[in-house]
């Protein structure tokens, strides 16, 4: 059932809104685009019609017949839904006819389906009460009660009250393009089944809820909405998963410290998202209230003591003298802070300032460096912006889509519907990636090209894709022309048709059919709209910022950028990631991208903030690494990062972050990084503060309290207090204030406000006097930078070899039904799908190895070992390994080595050389390491001091 | 810092910048990455080193942007106690 305070219009508005059409609706004129269903039209003009097979979301489909209406003119009873306007038309929707005919179809619905209990949202229920039937006619047929399938965590499906009105499997088709539910039977033995009349949990379905969203009835329900009952109001925000952003309305019950979400209902008015969400953001919002969350503030002096709860007071007085303390003996610049992707850009915002200002250095980082930052570089080098060119609506327009290193369906799983509802109306797919993730193939879509690479060679990859553009003479070189500079672009084509770029010449090296490589350069310069979607297969590479280039490269060459359907787009892996690059949280940056060493930049902050900023960059997380292990960074403020389960090399990590004296850590939960702390700051979830995230389509959308903070500070408030601790306090009132300083403060923020943001739901940046209502689209007329850039992309190999010691080369990823370091997901029903890593691995590795699906298998790189269970797919190649690092107990990390992007030091992730091997039980390692890796111990006394109203 | 380390990020930033046929660009190019990007604890250091082994391991191109940076940035006192 959609939200309680939504208005369903019935059938979606016309695709391309034609001109204005006016009709008489029961005598009344109203004027609704051409394309318009009457169903729509008279909703529009106020009047419901009844409906059951109907909902905004879906295609009229004409089944239910309760939406009859009389048009003049025309013979019988034609169906509102299905039915468009044309000028003139003169429709009735009430008369005793229609009524007649109304409670005849009803009828026979209620003769198969009781009424569902009192007080339950139910479209059928509403509807008889519309048409004034309370009961049948007719005797239901005696007959054994279908069972309830309560396989899925989440929702339950009860036969016995679905109508099969279809709502669900279109929905699934349509919205999610999953296509796991059909219509099984004929006639009265007609019903709804997943897949092969499988329960849910086994069946093919994602759990993205669509159909739950869908049902008119209590027969797709939410287990929350049985378990803590109907809903009272309902609180719009947006989600805190992946960078897609999704607009959420959280349905909640009581008020104050005692209000219970009761479900997430996705907003079908929201920006990115119209509707639709996936399994974790609508399901899996459970960690939030989770007991392992830890609600007061804790210290200890070292790391081997227990941890002891304080008052807040406390916690920050200690906090901020052990700062000041490490600075007086290791020097201003022995300490630095750490903001997450996963706060909102306010608080983001405060960290950078605080550490600017009150630590007097430029050592603040974020944890997009491990991710995003290649992006940044090669964006802001060639097109002039660190950030993605199109919004998500923009792939409804692409003639040719091109994934490279992204796996939409599972990282990105909304805005993956939307790029596969594309596909279907037949735009064209090439997919660059060594695995086969889920859209290479699956219902109704096929990979036009797929190019599975070896592990590290992207950038030769793509630049024999250029090569073949630039040969075959399949520029685009009016539009280079007029916009790109001329010099940079005949020294990139000289690069780039070198013979050694040659698909052919590169088969050696990327393990991809010259042929292949041919059609896929062909495929995407013939376009006519061309677009580029990428993640972390790009960035997460020795040379991640090269291969970002080489894509804006692509695009620029070919035409492709500056209108829609085109465009160079990354996908953000964490909710805020373009957001807390965009606040000024590299050690180089200030807000906007601005380097801290242009004196007019630093002057407008050093003014504002009223003291003097250091001119030099900063470290960066692996350089405060180093720095802990030489002895001259010592103390860090970490808010909301988990980098020693999620940063590369972890035994690296460990003893750079056992060197430090005082780590304070800001989060949910004892995290990895809080076996290394010696301050813990209780955080808020996204549903106990205020703010904003800024998502992958630089959409600013609002966070919205929904209840008290738990511990009793929102995350942007607790900076404030350790600011004010070292001596520079902070004066906001609400995190609205803070984004007032933000717009003055950065040029393509200018025009956000909080006011603004309520008004239009979201806003895209750049958002300022040129554009006061955000810029979907970037690059319009002329790149950020001016003229565009093509930077050189010369291919060079990663020293990540596969050797006889280690024959393989590993690569990671994500799964649909988890999140990053899994501090979220894990504390949720959603480890009923995937309750551990696993290894992929190719049949033929498998068997010469002796391993069968499901063994135990050790791990092992240079840098380290583990243990997991192994997976036989076919969806990876030969000689490529593939896992997740979303359990602590796994910590595929410990494997990763220390290279890194040359531009950006994000980590390579993606390229590790390894051997597998069989193990009769978890290494010795593992259990070696199974004790100092529990969670650290709880505090041993309760603080007598209540946490602040 | 671990000065291996340093090495080999500054010889991957050499990597890059060779694709530029003008030498003395690329030579600027580096020293302008090193300037643009690395902590002055890290360019202190690696200039210590390239100066007192004459740039052993440093890749050619590695060796004349960090004799640039040199140059044009001598060894600084470390920053002084907040």
């Amino acid at each position: 059932m959609f939200a309680i305070d939504y208005e369903d219009l019935g059938t979606p508005a016309p695709v391309e809104a034609g001109a204005a059409v006016t009709v008489e609706i029961d005598g009344e004129a109203t004027t609704v685009p051409a394309g318009t269903s009457v169903m729509r039209a008279a909703a529009l003009a106020g009047t419901q019609l009844p409906k059951l097979c109907a909902t905004d979301t879906l295609k009229a489909f004409g089944s239910c017949r309760m939406c009859l209406v009389e048009i003049e003119g025309r013979k019988g009873y034609p169906a509102s839904c299905t039915t468009t306007v044309v000028p003139g038309m003169k429709i009735r929707t009430h008369s005793d006819r229609l009524t007649a005919l109304r409670r005849g179809v009803l009828d026979l619905y209620l003769s198969e389906h009781p009424l569902d209990p009192a007080g339950a949202r139910c479209e059928l229920q509403d509807v008889a009460r519309t048409v004034g039937l309370a009961q049948t006619s007719y005797r239901r047929a005696a007959r054994e009660p279908a069972p309830r399938d309560e396989s899925n965590p989440y929702f339950t499906f009860d036969p016995e009250q679905c109508i099969v009105c279809s709502r669900c499997v279109r929905a699934c088709d349509e919205v999610q393009g999953t296509f796991a539910l059909t219509v099984q039977g004929r006639g009265l033995a007609s019903k709804i089944a997943a897949s092969q009349d499988q329960p849910f949990l086994e069946s093919e379905c994602v759990s993205c809820g669509a159909c739950v969203e869908a049902c008119p009835t209590t027969a797709l329900m939410e287990k929350s909405v049985i378990r803590l009952g109907q809903p009272e109001r309902a609180i719009t925000t947006t989600c805190a998963y992946c960078g897609v952003g999704c607009t959420f309305e959280a349905e909640v019950r009581g008020a104050g410290a005692a209000t219970e979400v009761v479900r997430m209902a996705p907003s079908r008015d929201g920006d990115a998202n119209h509707g639709h969400a996936c399994i974790k953001g609508r399901f899996a919002y459970g960690y939030a209230t989770h007991p392992d969350r830890i609600l007061k503030p804790m210290i200890r002096k070292t790391t081997r003591e227990e941890w002891r709860e304080v008052s807040w007071d406390e916690a920050i007085r200690y906090a901020a003298s052990e700062m000041r303390r490490i600075q007086a003996k290791y020097g201003r610049d022995s300490v630095g802070g750490i903001t997450s992707s996963r706060c909102t850009n306010e608080e983001t915002f405060l960290v950078q300032k605080m550490v600017r200002v009150a630590f007097g250095n430029n050592n603040v980082d974020t944890c997009a460096r491990v991710c995003h930052s290649p992006t940044g570089y090669g964006l802001k080098s060639t097109i002039g912006e660190s950030a993605g060119t199109q919004a998500f609506t923009s792939v409804a327009k692409a003639d040719v889509i091109m994934v490279v290193g992204a796996n939409p369906t599972d990282g990105h799983p909304v805005f993956a519907s939307q790029m596969k509802q594309r596909l279907r109306q037949g735009a064209k797919l090439i997919v660059v990636d060594p695995r086969a993730i889920g859209l290479v193939r699956s219902p109704h879509i096929a990979a036009d090209v797929h190019l599975q690479l070896t592990p590290g060679t992207n950038v030769a990859v793509l630049n024999a894709i250029a090569h073949v553009i630039v040969t075959e003479g399949l520029t685009k070189d009016d539009y280079v022309a007029e916009r790109c500079e001329p010099e940079a672009y005949q020294l990139w084509q000289e690069l780039i048709a070198a013979d050694r770029n040659s698909p052919e010449a590169m088969e050696s090296v990327t393990g991809v059919p010259a042929d292949l490589v041919r059609r896929a350069a062909r495929l995407y310069a013939a376009g006519p709209n061309s677009a580029i979607y990428y993640g972390l297969g790009v960035t997460e590479h020795s040379q991640g910022s090269t291969a970002v280039m080489a894509l804006a490269n692509l695009a620029m060459a070919t035409g492709n950028l500056g209108r829609e359907g085109v465009g160079v787009n990354p996908l953000r892996g964490q909710n805020n990631v373009q957001g807390s690059c965009d606040m000024g949280s590299f050690p180089h940056e200030f807000s906007a991208y601005r380097h801290v060493s242009d004196p007019v930049v630093r002057g407008l902050f050093e003014r504002a903030w009223g003291v003097t900023l250091q001119a030099e960059p900063g470290l960066r997380i692996t350089n405060m690494f180093e720095a802990a292990l030489d002895g001259t960074f010592r103390g860090m403020y970490v808010q909301g990062e988990d980098f020693v389960q999620s940063d590369p090399n972890t035994h690296h990590v460990t003893r750079a972050m056992e060197s430090l004296e005082c780590v304070i850590l800001q989060d949910l939960f004892l995290n990895e990084t809080a076996k290394f702390a010696h301050v813990f700051l209780p955080g808020s979830s996204f549903i106990e503060k205020d703010g904003t995230f800024t998502n992958a389509e630089r959409r600013i959308g609002r966070v919205r309290k929904i209840m008290p903070p738990k511990a009793g500070y929102e995350d942007w408030q607790v900076t404030m207090l350790l600011s004010e601790a070292l001596g520079f306090p902070m004066h906001y009132r609400h995190p609205s204030e803070i984004m007032e300083e933000i717009a003055r403060l950065t040029p393509t923020f200018a025009g956000v406000t909080y006011e603004k943001l309520d008004r239009l739901g979201s806003i895209q940046w750049p958002c300022n006097d040129e554009a006061p209502e955000g810029t979907p689209t970037m690059h319009v007329h002329q790149f950020v930078r001016g003229k565009g850039k093509f930077c050189l992309t010369e291919y060079v190999p990663t020293s990540e070899r596969s050797t006889s010691r280690f024959p393989l080369i590993l690569t990671t990823g994500r799964v649909l039904t988890q999140y990053n370091v899994g501090a979220q997901t894990r504390r949720t029903d959603n480890v009923v799908w995937h309750p551990e890593d696993m290894l992929e691995i190719h049949p033929h590795d498998a068997e010469v190895r002796g391993i069968c699906d499901g063994d135990w298998i050790g791990l092992m790189s240079r840098a380290g070992e583990t243990v997991l269970r192994a997976k036989v797919t076919g969806r990876i190649a030969p000689g490529v390994v593939y896992t997740t690092f979303h359990f602590p107990e796994t910590n595929a990390n410990v494997v990763t080595t220390e290279n890194s992007d040359w531009a950006t030091n994000c980590p390579e992730y993606k390229v590790t050389a390894v051997e597998v091997v069989l193990v009769n039980q978890k290494d010795a390692w593992r259990q070696r390491t199974a004790e100092e890796r529990a969670l650290p111990k709880p505090a041993r006394r309760r603080s007598r001091d209540p946490a602040p109203a | 810092m671990n000065i291996d380390l340093l090495i080999k990020m500054a010889n991957e930033i050499s990597a890059y910048f060779a694709a530029e046929k003008d030498t003395e660009q690329a030579a600027k190019d580096v020293a302008g990455h090193l300037r643009r990007y690395w902590e002055p604890r890290m360019r202190r250091q690696i200039i210590t080193y390239y100066e007192e082994r004459q740039g052993a391991g440093l890749s050619e191109l590695a060796q004349r942007g960090v004799g640039l940076l040199a140059a044009a940035e001598p060894p600084a006192a470390p920053a002084p106690p907040a």
